[in-house]
């Protein structure tokens, strides 16, 4: 089982943790077209790379942002959403 | 039962006969044999049969590589026989037979082998359809290995949990060097062995060889002596998983093992040649002869022959003459033999040696169960054999030694990779990950010392890398001197029983069939061929399978490919894999009064909640129905602890409210209540509640049962997106909460309480605190069941005082409490959709009658932008009430039972009341958006496709007015 490193929490095993998607940022929902809403909305992006993701670690209700190489599973660093980590 | 002489390193306890039983017939063995030896010193040279012919099998590889020997013992079925420690009472057969494994009715399906060539399953059982059923049938009679035992008691084995700095897999003269090596730098090492004792290949193969006995020695000596160091034997790795987290698997349990490193020393498995009738009884390979006469002071056979591709067939050719065993020749595939010492030693030993020469085919005895002799044939230049000077050697057994192919499988599931090395003619691991390490044999390192160099070596490297040590690490040895494996010990034959995978029964010309038809990818061959499918994996196969189809697409091995290894490694027990069902059930504080009362408890999510309050004598329909009737004609209680309920304060909480939920908070006045519903971004609807404020910058909401987790964690997740100033408390454990409704609620709650309950004071959709019997809670005065009521929330603690002290002051007033069910029913008749039942993962709030609470005008809300486009649209459906005709009297509608018009769906029920206090058949459906109007017929299909007809009919089905509730 992978290990995930909570930067409030420290390194723990992956089944304390919900997977919150990719982090996407909204697009300003006044101006953007509705086929830009609806690509943000329903498209994925599935390429091989590092990917910005959002966990959660349930125990204690924090969020953070994980960097993972989905080609290799490796997880490259995790902050929390302001950049940060509290360790 | 004759055994050979005793000797220090036997793995048997003479002192210890057991006694045990296979098909049927009595056998005697020791403590620390294995079943397939005890079997073969009782004589026994068929310990099953092969699973597409039925060919008898024999001892192969007495490791657990072979899947030969099957058994089952009416509990346990797959039992492997090279492993299963022999124990009092055993009483097994084989697996794979019908009418016992000599009389096997099966044994015929050879005769009819060449009418079931490769992909045979394939090409002959999909046409015509219609016969398919009888296929199957056939099919699973023959299909799959061994019987289960359905009325089995469910058995749980224990789980454990080990964390340690290093896992070193195999305990052979590398992996005890490595463990030692890493021990010594403060490592904390767990090394694991599958055989009960350590030692390796060093454990038989060089028995007679004093300096490598005495080196063993004192390697197993200071192993087991090392404080750093744990050994578990008998123990597979079964599969190697994601940052260092392992499956260890040992006969009473599965220990979940999480390390920093690892160290792979598995070594290799023996090979076979592929010759024909290389599967008789009696041909195995020369590493399962010396297991069986080093280990199990068994003798392999009386006389037999050698076949010779590397150095170790002279090793175990001078071992097996030592233990009584003739040596009728030793067959030699390379055009040099032999040409260290040992093959002096050898022909010194008075061995006949045939170099340059393979065995063509092996002759069977009687019903194939045994060897008689082998035909041996001179090679050609180009390894070809020529059948025409074929000479015939008696002997009743035959040791292979023509090569060896890594235990590569913990180093591919760790992310190791392999290339093929011509030097010694195997895979070698090139790629490895840091914190990954390979050690001895696996890595194509084979002499002696060099295994136990690269052992220190490899746990040297360990220990620096983890930071234990600062010592100078060499580089990883290279072999040198002839190559261990020969390159290709595959031999044609004109008829067809030279078999490369015996698990499937697959022979040569099978390989060569699917290559012709266009199976030339390795993967593909594999899936068409089924090699390596079988039991075993293709431990024994796989190589083989490779240098075959490498030859037919006239490649390198390289560019042919090979597949990878997954777990398991050995099979797993599945009692060992199954959880121990722990499905945590939350109770609400008030439960116990619920059990005690005798309530139907049912599942909302994780909670436990009564269904209904059973009384003797009356029906589950006839209780929720009274239940209803009562909550309507006089006052009653029920448990809504397992509501969701969320305080969120601060300065921007009510901007934060307003952008989570559709409607409109800001100007909600300090102690009232709204309806509060949320979307996603999509639109869809996702949870509802009320949103009650407490003072300008406090609120309390409550979310649905099943959805409280997840909208509190979005709920978090926005407040951080936002990066808005609030506080959010989830107070659904903290908090409990129940309803307390009917006209004569205020005859109840009056005396308990001293806030005001008159309408003026404290009217519909308001929310005060207060003391309520003494104790602090919230009142909120709801609509929930379209009667007078309020919703009590208070501390957990103080949940089951304040609802037994609202039932004992009731009592004179008829106050009873209601289950869920009856909740549901009330709710129903006042047109109240439930999230996630009456909608779905699409729903959006105009379909389902909520357009009153989006208010599209708002800054923002989650949702609104979506929803800004979805009216836009034309709706496509809309939840609408149905009623059946009071003169209906046939078969009911259910939940998801299917609305129709002209043979097209065009409608679903989502809620259905077969009773209620209404007097009718009742429901909520999805419909067409042309079908909405009260008054239009509908056509429901309920079971069996028989049609009921429906009117719908306008919300609610109760008190249209909402005057009750006021």
């Amino acid at each position: 089982m992978k290990i995930l490193t909570c930067p409030i929490n420290g390194p723990l095993p992956l089944q304390e943790f919900h997977y919150g998607g990719e982090v996407r940022v909204m697009p300003d929902p006044h101006t953007v077209s509705d086929s830009e809403w609806a690509d943000y909305l329903f498209h994925r992006n599935g390429e091989p790379g590092i990917k910005r993701e959002w966990w959660h670690h349930i125990a204690s209700g924090t969020w953070f942002i994980a960097e993972r190489n989905n080609v290799t599973d490796e997880i490259l660093r995790t902050y929390l959403y302001d950049g940060t980590t509290a360790s | 039962m004759t055994r050979l002489q005793p000797h220090e390193h036997q793995w048997i306890d003479r002192s210890r006969p057991i006694e045990f039983r296979f098909e049927g017939q009595s056998y005697q063995g020791f403590a620390g044999d294995v079943v397939t030896s005890a079997l073969w010193a009782g004589g026994v040279r068929m310990v099953g049969r092969s699973f597409k012919y039925h060919r008898p099998r024999g001892t192969y590889s007495l490791a657990g590589d072979d899947v030969n020997a099957m058994f089952e013992d009416g509990e346990r079925t797959n039992l492997r026989g090279n492993t299963l420690q022999l124990s009092a009472g055993l009483d097994l057969r084989s697996v794979n037979t019908v009418g016992g494994l000599k009389r096997d009715l099966l044994r015929f399906t050879q005769l009819a082998s060449s009418m079931m060539p490769v992909g045979f399953y394939y090409k002959a059982f999909h046409t015509p359809r219609s016969l398919f059923p009888f296929y199957e049938g056939q099919m699973r009679k023959v299909a799959g290995l061994g019987r289960i035992n359905p009325n089995q008691m469910a058995q749980a084995t224990p789980k454990d949990y080990a964390f340690h700095d290093l896992l070193v897999v195999g305990a052979g003269p590398s992996g005890l060097s490595a463990a030692l090596a890493a021990a010594d730098e403060g490592v904390g090492v767990v090394l694991v062995e599958q055989h009960p004792h350590l030692g390796g290949s060093l454990a038989w193969q060089r028995r007679n060889d004093p300096e490598a006995v005495a080196s063993l020695n004192t390697l197993v000596k200071s192993v087991t002596a090392h404080a750093n160091i744990e050994v578990r034997c008998a123990t597979q790795v079964a599969g190697c998983y994601a940052d260092h987290w392992y499956a260890l698997v040992d006969e009473h349990r599965l220990t979940k093992l999480r390390t920093k490193s690892l160290i792979v020393a598995t070594g290799c498995y023996e090979q076979p040649a592929v010759f024909q009738n290389n599967d008789l009884p009696g041909v195995m390979l020369a590493s399962a002869a010396q297991r069986l006469s080093h280990l199990y002071a068994v003798q392999p056979f009386k006389k037999c022959v050698v076949l010779a591709g590397n150095r170790d067939a002279y090793r175990a050719a001078l071992d097996l003459q030592q233990v009584g065993v003739e040596i009728a020749a030793i067959v030699d595939l390379r055009v040099d033999g032999e040409t260290t010492a040992l093959g002096a030693q050898a022909e010194n030993a008075g061995m006949e040696i045939y170099r340059n020469h393979a065995v063509y085919e092996a002759i069977a005895g009687s019903g194939n169960t045994t060897v008689q002799g082998v035909k041996i044939c001179p090679l050609g230049d180009h390894g070809q054999l020529d059948p025409h000077s074929a000479k015939r050697l008696d002997c009743d057994g035959v040791a292979v030694s023509v090569g060896w192919m890594p235990v590569a499988g913990p180093l591919y599931q760790a992310g190791g990779r392999f290339t093929y090395a011509d030097h010694v003619h195997q895979l070698v691991p090139t790629e490895l990950p840091p914190t990954l390490f390979a050690a001895g044999r696996v890595q194509g390192v084979f002499h002696l010392s060099d295994r136990f160099a690269d052992g220190r070596r490899a746990g040297l490297t360990a220990a620096v890398e983890l930071g234990c040590s600062d010592q100078v690490v060499r580089k990883p040895i290279v072999h040198a001197g002839a190559s261990p494996s020969h390159p290709y010990p595959i031999f044609a034959h004109k008829k067809k029983k030279n078999f490369v995978e015996f698990d499937e029964d697959l022979h040569l010309i099978d390989f060569a069939n699917a290559h012709q038809e266009g199976y030339d990818n390795v993967e593909l061959l594999k899936r068409y061929t089924t090699v390596g499918m079988g039991p075993s994996q293709g431990k024994l196969a796989n190589m083989n399978a490779v240098r075959i189809l490498a030859r037919l697409n006239g490649k390198s091995i390289n560019e042919t490919g090979t597949t990878t290894s997954r777990p398991f490694h050995h099979p797993v027990p599945l009692a060992h894999l199954a959880g121990r069902r722990f499905h945590p059930t939350r109770h609400t504080p008030m439960h116990s009064w619920h059990v005690k009362a005798g309530a139907k408890l049912v599942y909302a999510g994780p909670w436990l909640r009564p269904e209904y309050y059973p009384i003797s004598g009356k029906t589950r329909e006839e209780l929720i129905l009274e239940e209803a009737q009562h909550v309507r004609d006089c006052v009653g209680l029920i448990d809504l602890g397992t509501l969701g309920k969320i305080e969120i304060s601060g300065p921007d909480s009510t901007a934060f409210i307003d952008r989570i939920y559709t409607d409109q908070f800001a100007s909600q006045k300090a102690g009232t209540i709204r309806y509060a519903l949320a979307c996603d971004e999509t639109g869809t609807i996702i949870d509802d509640g009320i949103v009650a404020r407490l003072d300008e910058n406090r609120f309390y909401v409550t979310a649905t049962t099943g959805g409280a987790a997840a909208f509190f964690r979005e709920l978090q997740r926005w407040a951080l997106i936002w990066q808005m100033k609030v506080e959010l408390v989830n107070l659904t454990g903290q908090f409990t909460a129940m309803n307390i409704t009917g006209t004569k609620t205020h005859e109840v709650l009056t005396s308990l309480t001293d806030i005001d309950l008159s309408n003026e004071a404290f009217g519909f959709g308001n929310v005060r605190e207060g003391l309520i019997a003494g104790v602090p809670a919230k009142l909120i005065r709801v609509g929930f069941v379209g009667e007078l009521g309020y919703e009590i929330h208070l501390p957990a603690a103080y949940g089951l005082s304040l609802w037994t002290k609202l039932l004992e002051v009731g009592k004179l007033t008829g106050i009873r409490p209601f289950g869920i069910e009856a909740q549901r029913l009330l709710r129903l008749e006042k047109g109240h959709l439930i999230v996630s039942i009456d909608t779905d993962a699409l729903t959006n709030p105009f379909e389902a009658n909520l357009k009153w609470v989006v208010k599209s005008k708002k800054e923002f809300f989650v949702g609104q932008r979506s929803l800004a486009i979805l009216r836009q649209k034309q709706l496509t459906r809309k939840l609408i009430g149905f009623e059946l005709p009071s003169e209906y009297n046939g078969p009911l509608p259910e939940e998801c039972h299917l609305i129709v018009e002209k043979g097209e769906i065009v409608g679903r029920v989502t809620s259905v009341a077969h009773r209620s206090t209404v007097g009718k058949t009742i429901g909520l459906a999805f419909v067409r958006l042309d079908m909405t109007d009260p008054g239009t017929s509908l056509t429901i299909r309920v079971d069996q496709g028989k049609l009921v007809p429906a009117i719908v009919t306008a919300l609610p089905f109760y008190d249209p007015g909402n005057q009750r509730q006021k």
